[in-house]
C-alpha cells in the first residue's frame, strides 16, 4: 500500500537567492524515476494542500532524495526553515517521469527553464545509472536563467555540456533557451524539457519543425496530487483515455507528456 | 449508561434503507471512483464511496487554474469534469462493485432533463446502492446551484427524480441559501429518501500582486476545515426541519469533527477534502469514532445522531 511517510531532513542550504536545496531520507528511492515529483506537507494546519516539488537527484544507496525548489509562498518558506534532523511529511514518488528508455543511442537535449532545471539534472543522472548499451549517444543541457543566479550550473556541467541563456543577458546567450540552442548549433534527436509554459510552447513548435521527439513536463496548480480531484488538468490535443475529454491529469497522467499530445495554444 | 464497558459498539447505520457497515463515507469529487485511494487503503473499511458527479455525456469542466489553497481550506472550480455515464458504467462501476462497500453515485446536470437521463440510464443497474443528486454545484452555470435554491423547483425536481429512480434518492444541498430548513423540507415533500449537506460555499481569491483572479472561473467552492462550523450549524438546522436521514459533510478532517456532525443531527458523515491532506483520513475517522464510543461507553453509533442538548 502507498502511504504518506515522515521523512528526515539530512541537509538544506540556499544555493541561490530564494533557491533551496533540501536532502531528505525516504523509503521509496528504489522506485524513483527521473522527472517524478514528491508532495511535501506543511505542519501548519492552515496550509493543508500538498506542495508538489520535482526531484533533482536520487541517491539509492543512501536512501535520499534531493529537492531544489524556489521559495514561492508561505508553504515553501516553511520548508526552507527545515534543519538537519527535522522531519517533514512526504508522499511519493508521484507522476510518470521522463522516458529515459526512448533515448538509447540517440542525441538528447535536456532543457530546463528556471526552476524547471532541477529535474533535468535527475535525467542526466538517470542516464548514468543505465547499463552502457542503453545510454544515449550524446547528452547536452540547455539551461535558462533569469540572470546570473546560475544555481546547479556547475553540477550540470559535470554531467554534460550546457548551453546557457539568461533573460537579461548577464550570462550566456541573452534571451531564451531556444536562442542559446541556436547560438550553439545544438542538435538533438530527443528533447526533454521542463519550464514555463511559453518556453514549452516554443520547444514544441521547434521540435515539430525539426522532426525531434519531444517530451514536456507540465506544471499546474494541484490539490490532491493523486488523480482524484481533476484540479491539475492540462489540455490535450485528442480525447484522453482516462477522462474521455480533452484534458489529462498532470499529477498522475503526467507531469511528462509527449509534446504532440498537448494542446498548448 | 450501563456500568459494563462496551467492547464492540455497533457501528452499522442505515441511510434510506441502505445498510452500511459504519457511518463514514467519502464525498463526491474528492475520491474519484475510489481507484486512486484503493492504493492507500482497503475501501471495504468505508461505509460507502460516493462517486465523482456523473452526467449524461462527458463534460470537459472549466479552464485552469481550477484549485487554490486558502487558510484551512481550498477553493475549486473543477466544473464537474466527468467521462459521462456510459464510461462510468463500463469502467468505474465494475471496479467499485469488487470493493465490498456501498456505492453512492453522484449525478450532475445543467438542467433537469440531463439529471433524468442519467437516472433512467442507472435504473435497475445492479451494484448502485443510492443516487445522490447534485443540485448544488457552484461551478456550473444554469444548472446545479440554481435548481437547489428555489424550494418549488427543488421539490418538483426531487419528485421527478424519484419517479425515475429505482435506487433511493438523496438530494445534496447547497449552503448558499438564506434558510436551509425550507430547502430541506422541499426535498422531503418531493419524496427524497435522504439529504446530504453541505456542498461548498461560494468563494473568491484574488492575486493582489497581479491584480487578477486566482481561479479561471473567478469564483470557486470553498471546502475544508474552514467551513466545518458552518456545516455543523446547517446540519443542525436541517435536522430540526425534516425526519429523513441526513448525511453531514463539510470540513470533516478528524473523528472529533465526525462525532460533532452526528451530534448535530447527521445519521452518517462524509469525508471530503481531508483525503487530499491525508489519504487514509476516512478510515482513521472510522477507528476514531469506534474508540470514542468505547471510551464513552456508548453501545451504538446511532445514539450519537442529534444527541446534542
Amino acid at each position: 500500500m502507498k502511504r504518506k511517510e515522515t521523512a528526515r531532513v539530512i541537509s538544506q542550504n540556499e544555493i541561490a537567492a530564494g533557491i533551496m536545496s533540501l536532502r531528505l531520507a525516504v523509503t521509496f528511492t528504489d522506485e524513483m524515476k527521473a522527472g517524478q515529483f514528491v508532495s511535501l506537507f506543511s505542519k501548519d494546519g492552515s496550509r493543508l494542500l500538498p506542495r508538489p516539488i520535482s526531484v533533482c537527484e536520487t541517491n539509492r544507496e543512501e536512501g535520499t532524495i534531493r529537492l531544489v525548489y524556489r521559495i514561492a509562498g508561505t508553504g515553501t518558506k516553511e520548508f526552507s526553515m527545515l534543519q538537519p534532523g527535522d522531519t517533514v511529511e512526504v508522499l511519493g514518488p508521484q507522476g510518470n517521469g521522463f522516458p529515459l528508455e526512448e533515448c538509447t543511442g540517440r542525441r538528447v537535449l535536456l532543457i530546463g527553464g528556471g526552476i524547471g532545471i532541477p529535474p533535468m539534472l535527475s535525467c542526466a543522472k538517470g542516464f548514468a545509472e543505465l547499463p552502457e548499451e542503453k545510454r544515449p549517444a550524446a547528452v547536452a543541457f540547455a539551461a535558462g536563467y533569469r540572470s546570473d543566479d546560475t544555481y546547479l550550473l556547475e553540477e550540470l556541467q559535470e554531467q554534460a555540456p550546457v548551453y546557457v541563456s539568461s533573460d537579461d543577458g548577464a550570462i550566456g546567450t541573452h534571451g531564451t533557451v531556444l536562442d542559446a540552442m541556436k547560438a550553439n548549433n545544438a542538435e538533438a534527436d530527443v528533447i526533454f524539457a521542463c519550464g514555463p509554459k511559453p518556453m514549452l510552447r516554443a520547444l514544441k513548435a521547434y521540435a515539430q519543425e525539426n522532426g525531434i521527439d519531444c517530451w514536456l513536463s507540465m506544471e499546474e496548480r494541484m490539490a490532491c496530487g493523486v488523480g482524484v480531484c481533476l484540479g491539475c488538468v492540462t489540455k490535450t490535443a485528442e480525447t484522453d483515455g482516462h477522462s474521455h475529454v480533452k484534458n489529462a491529469r498532470v499529477c498522475c497522467d503526467g507531469p511528462v507528456f509527449r509534446a504532440e499530445k498537448l494542446d498548448l495554444s | 449508561m450501563s456500568s459494563q464497558n462496551i467492547v464492540s459498539p455497533n457501528m452499522e447505520v442505515e441511510i434510506a434503507g441502505v445498510k452500511m457497515k459504519n457511518p463514514v463515507l467519502t464525498s463526491s469529487g474528492t475520491f474519484g471512483s475510489g481507484m486512486e485511494y484503493a492504493e492507500f487503503m482497503d475501501l471495504s473499511r468505508l461505509g460507502a464511496v460516493t462517486t465523482k458527479g456523473i452526467a449524461d455525456v462527458p463534460w470537459p469542466g472549466n479552464g485552469t487554474p481550477r484549485v487554490c489553497e486558502v487558510p484551512s481550506g481550498m477553493l475549486n472550480c473543477i466544473g464537474l469534469q466527468n467521462p459521462g455515464v456510459d464510461v462510468f458504467l463500463e469502467k468505474d462501476l465494475p471496479f467499485l462493485r469488487t470493493q465490498d462497500t456501498r456505492v453512492f453515485v453522484n449525478i450532475a446536470g445543467h438542467e433537469p432533463d440531463e439529471y433524468y437521463r442519467v437516472i433512467e440510464r442507472l435504473a435497475g443497474v445492479p451494484g448502485i446502492d443510492l443516487l445522490e443528486i447534485n443540485v448544488s454545484c457552484p461551478n456550473v452555470k444554469a444548472g446545479g446551484l440554481s435548481l437547489g435554491t428555489d424550494p418549488k423547483v427543488l421539490e418538483e425536481v426531487t419528485r421527478e427524480c424519484k419517479k425515475r429512480a429505482t435506487q433511493p434518492v438523496m438530494i445534496k444541498l447547497t449552503p448558499n441559501v438564506t434558510d436551509i430548513k425550507v430547502l430541506a423540507r422541499a426535498c422531503e415533500a418531493g419524496g427524497a429518501d435522504a439529504i446530504s449537506l453541505i456542498n461548498t460555499l461560494t468563494g473568491m481569491k484574488i492575486d493582489v500582486e497581479r491584480q487578477t483572479f486566482v481561479l479561471a472561473n473567478k469564483t470557486g467552492g470553498l471546502s475544508g476545515p474552514a467551513i466545518h462550523p458552518v456545516a455543523v450549524r446547517l446540519v443542525y438546522e436541517a435536522a430540526q426541519a425534516v425526519s429523513i436521514p441526513i448525511v453531514g459533510m463539510g470540513g470533516i478532517a478528524t473523528w472529533e469533527d465526525a462525532v460533532e456532525m452526528m451530534l448535530a443531527g447527521a445519521d452518517a458523515v462524509s469525508v471530503g477534502m481531508a483525503s487530499f491532506v491525508n489519504p487514509t483520513a476516512a478510515v482513521e475517522i472510522v477507528d476514531g469514532i469506534r474508540e470514542y464510543l468505547i471510551r464513552h461507553n456508548i453501545d451504538d453509533v446511532r445514539k450519537l445522531t442529534g444527541a446534542v442538548h
